[in-house]
């Protein structure tokens, strides 16, 4: 059986012809397998099994995200790898203390990131200015500046904990709506 | 020669204890530029005027027997209720001497103070934090620009009259696209519940200790 190009040939009608052709596509798809899946469960699932976190510590909770990523809890298993770029990484960690001068610059590497992203607010300081909510300095809560998805508290939260929250954001991707439904 | 014969902290009479002998060579050293002189926790702390702080400290520096050649911080404190409101402090490390030194200076809002920078290089950026966190004018400074701060800050926060708040809070404006200084606006205003502060001395009794009293 030759290629048929749609475009030119013409059509073919019921009969013993179209009946081969049916039985061929039948037969290869019945010798190789196949899988059903939907598209968004399978986007989800590639999303979720490969979140790159970009690199942002700003102060010592970066030590507890350097052990997660450490050989110890090693977030590798998860299929997640610390970037140094945000435009190769999917979710941002903001680990620390965010300053108002930090601010603008942690907006734009927000900014850089493709979509979908994500963030993570590791840490008191992050969540809502923490220990430093009262000083001139300090942004009262990286939610100011970008949209979080997961909040991890401590201080600073252990390595379990961000891995946990990792975790949570990993359930939160899979529940999603990939596609949009008119 | 008084100092120099007073008992030194070992315990040990008649011998002048190292602080003691460097104090009566900078004496002669310094002259009229020296306002004072002591010993404190086993540090010399030297006081001097706005105008000769650059002359003292370069005699300090190329004086072969003292030798006081690094700089180790330069920093300022605030005492709103004296006339000079600010006091600057040099340390000083004299590595032959194995010895450290306080050089304070009093200086009043709005008074500039002649920059080091050409004595020892390493006060550059510790003078730029110093006009930063206080408003110390340094005349002479090559490059006087502020350190910490965010760009555009306003007022000088180690200033004890600088709300501990401060007066501006960024936020993200999604209609500019950019990050926005907005006034300060708390939910709650700060409140300080720590009645052992460090700063307000050792206290003989803290509270609670009566319970572990013999008597008590």
């Amino acid at each position: 059986m030759g290629v048929i190009d749609p475009r030119t040939a013409p059509p073919i009608g019921p009969g013993p012809e179209q009946d081969a052709i049916l039985k061929a596509v039948g037969d290869e798809i019945t010798n190789r397998g196949f899988v059903i899946a939907s598209a968004d469960k399978l986007f989800n699932w590639a999303r979720s099994g490969s979140l790159w976190p970009m690199t942002f510590g700003l102060a010592c909770c970066a030590v507890e995200m350097i052990h997660s990523a450490s050989s110890r809890y090693d977030m590798d298993r998860y299929g997640m790898l610390f970037r140094p770029s945000p435009r190769q990484s999917d979710v941002m960690i903001v680990a620390g203390t965010l300053t108002n001068k930090m601010a603008p610059a942690l907006r734009r590497v927000y900014d850089q990131m493709p979509e979908p992203r994500w963030v993570l607010s590791m840490g008191s300081c992050a969540n809502g200015g923490g220990y430093y909510h009262y000083s001139y300095a300090v942004v009262r809560g990286c939610d100011r500046i970008v949209p979080v998805d997961v909040y991890v508290p401590g201080c600073p939260p252990t390595a379990e904990a961000l891995i946990y929250g990792m975790l949570q954001l990993q359930k939160k991707i899979k529940r999603t709506a990939t596609i949009a439904r008119g | 020669m008084t100092e120099a014969t007073e008992t030194s902290e070992t315990g040990i009479a008649d011998v002048p204890s190292p602080q003691a002998l460097m104090i009566d060579h900078l004496r002669n050293l310094l002259g009229d530029m020296l306002e004072d002189a002591s010993v404190h926790q086993g540090q010399i702390v030297l006081r001097t005027g706005v105008t000769s702080i650059v002359a003292t400290l370069t005699a300090l520096r190329d004086d072969q027997h003292a030798a006081f050649n690094q700089m180790i911080d330069l920093t300022a404190v605030d005492y709103p209720e004296r006339p000079d409101r600010f006091e600057m402090v040099y340390v000083l490390l004299s590595m032959r001497n194995n010895m450290r030194m306080r050089v304070m200076v009093s200086v009043g809002e709005g008074q500039a103070v002649p920059s080091i920078t050409q004595v020892y290089s390493s006060a550059n950026w510790p003078e730029r934090e110093a006009w930063d966190m206080f408003g110390i004018f340094f005349a002479g400074h090559p490059d006087l620009r502020r350190l910490l701060t965010d760009y555009g800050f306003e007022g000088h926060p180690l200033r004890k009259d600088f709300p501990l708040t401060g007066h501006v809070e960024v936020r993200y404006d999604d209609t500019l696209r950019r990050v926005v200084n907005e006034p300060v606006s708390l939910v709650q205003e700060f409140r300080d519940f720590d009645f052992l502060s460090p700063w307000e001395g050792m206290q003989a009794n803290i509270p609670g200790d009566e319970k572990a009293s013999k008597d008590g």
